[in-house]
């Protein structure tokens, strides 16, 4: 007979360990090492010499303003989006919905690349229809409105999503006694719906606001050329050149990056202060409103969007990587598939980046899957105590600028790790580990919530059965959970392949990936080449999304994030 | 197999004063059927659940025969138990067909797929869904899914079968004919039943011996026709049977069943120290000669009305009446007897 010390909750005795040294190891060292660098920093005096630096404050200065507007332009277009997508009744709905949340998966580098495609004295897209300014004239995207206006692109479905969520979650009911009090329609948009939906416009736009601060792709194609440095293409530049005070420099200036952020989330709660707009009641889908003899005009508006801010461009960057040259116009007579084969086989630098970027997120997702089944079981059905706090440390690397994660990860390995006396810094190794505290979040979510929706008495049945932990976790909950957990393995696996920010600063020799090579070859004067990559990856993209578009039916709600 | 020991058992949950369960001690015979009732948040499903292993008492122990099952230190994990148990959801795994669910338990157990093959046909024979084999648990009704439940109970030969509130989800003709099917297989399979249920009704028709808890504390266990004829305590006397509880004055002495003559004097004087007289509906009867009473409300029930009383100072009495009274008349009532509680 086997006699247990409390095992009245179902999990085995090593399931807390190795939850607490997961997160020990994705959240905890790395965020405590960057948190001591500045504070020792600091108090050295270190931090004196940049803060005092005027190098420093042009960027922060550039920071907030292009953060600031491309967190308008945002709200503009995915608050515009939202409203008329979910509230009115417009055709083709799930259509546009799906081809405005592209811009925002697509990496940011790409959408950099395709728009100076489009724009400027060189657009091959321009100079095949003849309207390209004359040689020589500035590329107008290389400034703060041009970095501010696409991180407004890239982010607006960010406050989309937010906002739709928000509308989707109104009361029903309110809305029919407003009508039923005597509103007309658009008095009930003015009175009930828009001051209703206020909190998802606002954390909209902050979540927005926090992206654009932590932006990497964008500001490093568009700003470094002309010198318009932020602080994240600041802290690339400092590590570039290195020197004695790098990584005190570059914590304080993660530092700055991560209370901006701060700012940005705490201006959201205090516009919300004693507004307590918690719904009461049944929410469902509201009753769609009429646009009559509008609809059309609606209808037009949104496609005219759709087509400036993702058909032109990518029209464009696809037109970039057909051309035989920079600056060649491009005709049916001088369009080459030169530069893919260039890519696909003959540069070793793009096969290698093709390998380690698949690699490293097949390893993020599935090293991911593993981590999320076991700690979401525990933060589910563990009855920890702790469970809210893990729940919590497992979100911050998610929240936290990809910038900001790489330099705590630089700053934990660039010694050798004590006792075992090895160094990762360097290696990929180092850039899988960023990569699995960063999306740790995003594999988690679906995980847990699926986890939720399985009764209890599912996983009692089988052990009054027999069954033990592994035998349950296999035959039971690993099954029912699949769904939610296979959506999460392609989610991390599209972000990750897309990934610039982390490995941007992690990466060296031999461990680029599909993002840093797209960079480098842009860099570097290959313009053709790095549109080539870039249609490659965004070919990819579409492919994967489309994919968890077809499983959407079969998730619980809320895995797929553009599904609602 | 052998007698299910529960002895001074008790469970707090961390954060509140009161223990769910109680010092509760009881002793259910080998193969008996026992039923634990209690109206809801009286500890009853969380006794079925320290039984079963799910929850660690936090004092008193289990013991299945001499096997010490748990205690307030150790205890055997579920899986290690051998008992089984039909859940209030019914607990089917939906990946899973009728076939696979049953014969889960034989597949832990390393048993061999000829062997398995032949139980799982026996019991889904044994509970008359042979046809179903197949099915997912989603394509069946609620009735076939309770007893695809009780099937996956079947194959193992359990020492214990738990079963809570399994037909709380059903509806009133399925739960007459899984009534049935309970009673068979209680005879069938010989194993000892322990069943929670807030259903006196269904309590009574199917159990050996009935528990009856309330506030976590057992209250009185005995046979059914015992715990109706001879309940103790008020809170039991309220629970069983749809009797009416009076206080009246103290007859002296120790005779607990009151006949109608003692009745009839209780009913007329007053003062003195008081008792609590159970008075069940059918010993009522609407006689000339009796005390008077107020009807209060009278509900037809087809077969009879079932009236609502109200006696001159005041307390309630139930009665049935063949002839229909109407609502306010005084009617003389007569207490064939009554239960001193």
């Amino acid at each position: 007979m086997s006699l247990f010390r409390n095992i009245g909750s179902s999990q085995p005795r090593w399931l807390f360990p190795f939850v607490v040294i997961a997160i020990v190891i994705l959240s905890v060292l790395p965020l405590g090492r960057l948190a001591a660098t500045g504070v020792v920093s600091a108090l050295n005096g270190g931090a004196r010499g940049i803060l005092t630096d005027p190098g420093l404050w042009q960027p922060v200065y550039n920071t907030v303003v292009t953060s600031f507007f491309g967190m308008i332009v945002a709200v503009v277009l995915g608050g515009g989006f939202a409203l008329l997508l979910t509230l009115f009744d417009i055709r083709g709905k799930s259509m546009l919905g799906f081809l405005f949340m592209l811009p925002t998966m697509i990496p940011p580098q790409v959408t950099a690349l395709s728009w100076i495609g489009m724009m400027g004295p060189s657009s091959v897209l321009l100079k095949a229809i003849g309207l390209a300014p004359p040689l020589g004239s500035p590329q107008p995207l290389y400034s703060i409105s041009g970095i501010a206006f696409l991180f407004g692109v890239q982010n607006a479905a960010l406050v989309y999503l937010s906002l739709r969520a928000g509308l989707l979650a109104l009361p029903r009911d309110g809305v029919e006694a407003a009508r039923l009090a005597g509103a007309s329609s658009l008095q009930v948009l003015k009175d009930i719906i828009l001051p209703l939906s206020l909190p998802g416009f606002a954390a909209g736009a902050a979540i927005a606001f926090v992206s654009c601060v932590g932006n990497f792709g964008i500001p490093a194609i568009l700003g470094i050329p002309a010198s318009i440095y932020t602080l994240p293409t600041l802290i690339y530049a400092k590590f570039a050149a290195f020197d004695a005070g790098t990584f005190a420099d570059i914590s304080v200036l993660s530092a700055l990056i991560g209370l901006l952020s701060v700012l940005g989330l705490l201006v959201e709660s205090r516009a919300l202060r004693g507004r307590d707009y918690r719904v009461i009641g049944l929410s469902g889908q509201i009753a769609v409103f009429r646009l009559g003899r509008w609809r059309i005009m609606a209808e037009l508006l949104l496609w005219l969007i759709i087509v400036v801010i993702l058909i032109l461009p990518l029209t464009a960057l696809v037109a970039s990587s057909l051309a035989p040259a920079y600056g060649v116009p491009l005709t049916p007579s001088t369009a080459t598939l030169h530069a893919y084969q260039e890519i696909l086989f003959r540069q070793a630098v793009t096969r290698t980046a093709f390998v380690n970027s698949i690699g490293l997120s097949l390893a993020t997702a599935l090293g991911l899957l593993l981590i999320s089944v076991l700690v979401g079981y525990f933060l589910v059905r563990g009855g920890s105590r702790f469970a809210g706090l893990i729940a919590a440390l497992a979100e911050i690397p998610y929240a936290l600028p990809g910038v900001v994660l790489a330099v705590a990860f630089i700053l934990l390995f660039a010694a050798p790790i004590p006792v075992l006396g090895i160094s990762i810094y360097g290696t990929i190794w180092i850039i899988l580990l960023a990569y699995l505290s960063s999306f740790l979040a995003v594999s988690l979510k679906p995980v847990t919530s699926a986890f939720r929706q399985v009764d209890p008495s599912l996983e009692e049945a089988a052990r009054l059965s027999g069954a033990g932990f592994g035998r349950r976790m296999t035959d039971i909950l690993v099954p029912l959970v699949a769904p939610a957990a296979g959506a999460s393995v392609i989610l991390v696996f599209l972000i990750a392949c897309n990934e610039l920010t982390v490995s941007a600063l992690l990466w060296s020799a031999g461990t680029q990936t599909l993002g840093v090579a797209i960079y480098n070859l842009d860099d570097s004067g290959s313009f053709n080449l790095a549109s080539a990559l870039s249609v490659l990856v965004v070919i990819m993209v579409i492919a994967m999304m489309l994919l968890l578009e077809a499983m959407a039916k079969r998730l619980p709600k809320g895995v797929v994030p553009w599904r609602s | 197999m052998a007698q299910l020991i529960l002895d001074k058992l008790s469970k707090h949950f961390g954060g509140t004063q009161r223990a769910a369960v109680d010092d509760v001690s009881l002793t259910v015979r080998e193969g008996g059927f026992l039923a634990l009732l209690g109206p809801s948040g009286c500890g009853k499903t969380t006794v079925l659940r320290m039984i079963a292993g799910f929850e660690q008492p936090s004092g008193g122990a289990i013991r299945l025969g001499d096997r010490p099952l748990a205690n307030d230190m150790t205890m055997v994990a579920p899986e290690h138990r051998n008992m089984a148990m039909v859940f209030q959801s019914y607990a089917l795994w939906p990946h899973m067909s009728v076939a696979e669910n049953v014969g889960y338990p034989l597949k832990v157990r390393k048993i061999s797929s000829d062997d398995r093959r032949r139980r799982v046909s026996d019991a889904l024979a044994a509970v008359r869904l042979e046809a179903y084999a197949d099915r997912r648990p989603a394509d069946l009704s609620g009735g076939q899914r309770q007893r695809v439940a009780l099937a996956r109970c079947l194959v193992t030969d359990p020492a214990v079968v738990l079963l809570d509130e399994p037909l709380a989800n059903l509806d009133r003709h399925l739960r007459q004919e899984m009534e049935e099917t309970f009673r068979d297989f209680h005879a069938r399979s010989g194993a000892t039943m322990i069943y929670v249920t807030h259903d006196q009704a269904e309590a009574m028709a199917l159990a050996t011996d009935v528990a009856v808890m309330s506030e976590g504390k057992l209250l009185q266990v005995a046979t059914p026709e015992e715990i109706y004829a001879r309940p103790e305590g008020r809170l039991v006397g309220s629970l069983i049977g749809q009797g009416a509880i009076l206080s009246l004055p103290s007859p002296g002495g120790d005779v607990r069943l009151l006949d109608r003559e003692t009745m009839q004097r209780l009913l007329k004087t007053s003062g003195g120290p008081s008792i609590d007289v159970l008075v069940r509906p059918q010993d009522v009867a609407i006689a000339e000669g009796g005390e008077t009473a107020k009807v209060v409300s009278a509900l037809f029930e087809g077969e009879r009305y079932s009236l609502k009383l109200s006696l001159p100072d005041g307390q309630a009495l139930r009665a049935f009446s063949r002839l229909p009274v109407r609502v306010g008349e005084a009617v003389p009532v007569m207490i064939h007897s009554g239960w001193r509680l």
